[in-house]
């Protein structure tokens, strides 16, 4: 696909000496706003070739964070270091290298997504062909349609096959798949997938933690302004301790200590009357889970189980939902 | 792709073309909308042969004394009945025989009634038996270039100018900062200066056919002359659209909703529309508000164009006026590019 691609392949296989650093690197950044501080002193490194997502409901300052980065805000303190440059010096080569998607980017009504792709290519030195980036995001029907009449799934590939058409190496998408119905998302999911097969790195952010497990490499979770976790989605589920979790609600008082003596129950809280339990063995738990149920006397009106999500992570290390907001 | 094609610029340019040409709306106000209403005004104030005066009189000797007169039309009516058609306006004087001669029943604030009074007494005298004692002839004349028509062109042509600059790009970069367009451009690498420029340029296009053909329909349809240089009618063309064009920007530079943008742009272009002079003389204001009337982009547009049109005056000799429209090109440009919002 690109040249320049290949090139960074070949410093990552060839001599260690000259092994690239990471593709984003951020130090202590800050950002507040007269009424908020939306990024709080944050630290990051991705690394070439990653797919990587910030989490985190809306307000935690994702959005902040990834303009910072794209160079469409200042901040208030720290480092960005992108590709090994900086925004103050080397913003007209970053401009070159990056592709960008922003939330709600809305293209002009009476364009066609050629014309309109077309307009963004004109802008990149080097790139790759409208043909190409028609086919990568899946528009070649749409090609001589106007942006008005294209459905919300659509216009997001449109948006980014225009971050796309100056093969960046380092790709930013904002919510790529708000506000879209569950068979655009998974359509863009698997867009997104060929993008990283191919090597690019890719920094997203979204509020669905199911998109994070489906596509990051690795996650961050945000919560006011700050990191509050940061690993593969596997590493974050093991750290609430359990891979299970099991939702039940009773007609009484549950006593708690009994539940939590039971091997293998590492968590309890309890959510608008709905007790979870995070758990590591479920077919060892499950029948002490109703033993311990039927000796306080209460009876069971919901049981369920599933595995442990991201959501089920953020809801641990903050105890509220990520809907709550 | 050819080299030109794969220009940003280039791609800007065209995108600004047609985004304005697959918008009905805004080819119906640019170019149909000025050529109508001169239509219109060439109408309604077309010269006609001087108009017929309706008097009446209070005896039938004097109606005929009157009625003798080509200017006067004239009907013999009571006194009272007279008065009431004066009042109406079905008549404009009412001559009435008294004893000791006749009384003229006016309104003198009304030129058209003067000029009844002097036609009707001159009729009146004459009948009587009165001799000039000067002997004068008429020799008339209906030159083009002094009709309202040909006054009206130059000040729709500079109101257009206005209008199409201010709405056609304040507009536009209002509805791509409001839809995050703009914000989306500066995250690519596109050179900012050439997404301004792109609107000036498609602008300049847009200029030569709304122009020509506005021009082409007052020069062929209504006869309006053409005495200055067309080439300084050109240059003034491209000076009045960038002054406004500048002014667009800096209307447009911080704006974030259509309703902000709107009012903002009637606020800048209502003045002018009052006070520039379009459809009557802007020296009819008092002295007083003159030097600010004259400040005005648009009164010193339709200045140069009224001197270039119809004395063919040259540019060299209306040096005030296009310096004026010169300061209206910098000043708001450098002030827009300081404070424009691309976010």
């Amino acid at each position: 696909m690109s040249m320049a691609k290949s090139t960074v392949d070949e410093r990552q296989t060839g001599s260690s000496a000259f092994a690239p650093g990471p593709a984003l690197l951020l130090r202590g950044l800050r950002k507040a706003f007269t009424d908020v501080v939306a990024v709080d002193g944050l630290d990051l490194e991705v690394a070439s070739g990653e797919c990587f997502g910030l989490l985190g409901p809306n307000g935690a300052g994702k959005t902040t964070t990834i303009e910072i980065c794209e160079g469409l805000t200042d901040p208030d303190a720290g480092v960005v270091e992108l590709l090994g440059l900086n925004w103050r010096t080397g913003a007209s080569e970053l401009r070159q290298r990056i592709g960008i998607q922003l939330q709600e980017t809305q293209f002009p009504d009476k364009l066609t997504v050629e014309e309109t792709l077309r307009l963004f290519r004109s802008f990149f030195k080097r790139g790759i062909s409208i043909e190409e980036s028609i086919k990568t995001a899946q528009l070649e029907e749409k090609r001589n349609s106007r942006v008005v009449g294209l459905s919300g799934g659509q216009k997001q590939r449109l948006a980014m096959a225009c971050a796309l058409v100056g093969d960046p190496e380092l790709l930013f998408l904002d919510e790529p798949t708000t506000g879209l119905d569950p068979q655009a998302r998974r359509h863009l999911w698997d867009l997104v997938d060929d993008l990283k097969h191919a090597g690019r790195t890719i920094i997203l952010t979204t509020h669905y933690m199911d998109e994070a497990e489906r596509l990051c490499d690795r996650v961050a979770i945000m919560d006011h302004g700050k990191i509050i976790a940061l690993g593969t989605p596997q590493q974050l589920i093991a750290s609430v301790g359990g891979e299970h979790i099991v939702e039940f609600a009773v007609s009484g008082e549950v006593d708690p200590t009994a539940l939590l003596a039971i091997p293998g129950i590492q968590s309890h809280r309890v959510d608008a009357g709905l007790h979870q339990l995070s758990v590591s063995e479920l077919h060892v738990a499950v029948p002490q889970i109703f033993g311990a149920l039927t000796a306080q006397g209460l009876h069971l009106n919901e049981f369920r189980t599933h595995s442990a999500t991201l959501e089920d992570v953020f809801v641990g290390l903050t105890g509220r939902n990520l809907r709550d907001e | 792709m050819s080299k030109l094609e794969s220009s940003s610029l280039f791609q800007l340019t065209a995108v600004r073309l047609r985004l304005f040409l697959r918008e009905p709306e805004a080819i119906f106000w640019i170019f149909i909308f000025p050529i109508l209403l001169a239509i219109g005004l060439g109408i309604a104030f077309r010269n006609r042969p001087a108009d017929v005066l309706q008097v009446g009189a209070t005896t039938t000797q004097l109606t005929q004394a009157l009625a003798s007169d080509k200017g006067l039309t004239a009907s013999t009516v009571d006194e009272a009945s007279g008065t009431h058609k004066l009042a109406t306006g079905e008549i404009l004087l009412l001559a009435i025989q008294r004893p000791e001669g006749v009384a003229y029943k006016y309104d003198d604030t009304n030129p058209d009634a003067r000029t009844a009074r002097l036609v009707a007494d001159r009729a009146i005298q004459t009948a009587a038996g009165q001799h000039a004692a000067v002997k004068a002839d008429n020799e008339l004349i209906h030159e083009t270039g002094a009709r309202y028509i040909d006054f009206v062109v130059p000040g729709l042509l500079g109101m257009n100018l206005m209008g199409s600059a201010i709405w056609g790009m304040g507009f536009a970069i209002v509805e791509a900062r409001q839809k995050k367009l703009l914000k989306r451009l500066v995250a690519s690498p596109m050179p900012k200066w050439q997404f301004l420029v792109s609107f000036v340029l498609s602008r300049l296009l847009m200029l030569i056919i709304e122009v020509g053909a506005f021009l082409a329909f007052a020069r062929f349809v209504f006869g309006v002359p053409f005495r200055g240089s067309l080439w300084e009618l050109g240059f003034l063309c491209l000076l009045t659209s960038l002054a406004f064009c500048s002014i667009a920007l800096l209307v447009a530079s911080r704006a974030k909703t259509m309703e902000a943008a709107s009012g903002l742009m009637n606020l800048a272009m209502m003045p002018m529309w009052i006070l520039s002079g379009v459809f009557f003389s802007a020296s009819r204001f008092p002295a007083v508000v003159q030097p600010i009337v004259r400040a005005l982009p648009l009164t010193a547009a339709i200045e140069t164009m009224r001197g270039n049109m119809l004395q063919g005056t040259s540019i060299t000799h209306m040096l005030l006026p296009v310096s004026i429209l010169l300061a209206w090109l910098i000043v708001p440009f450098f002030i827009a590019l300081r404070i424009f919002r691309w976010r």
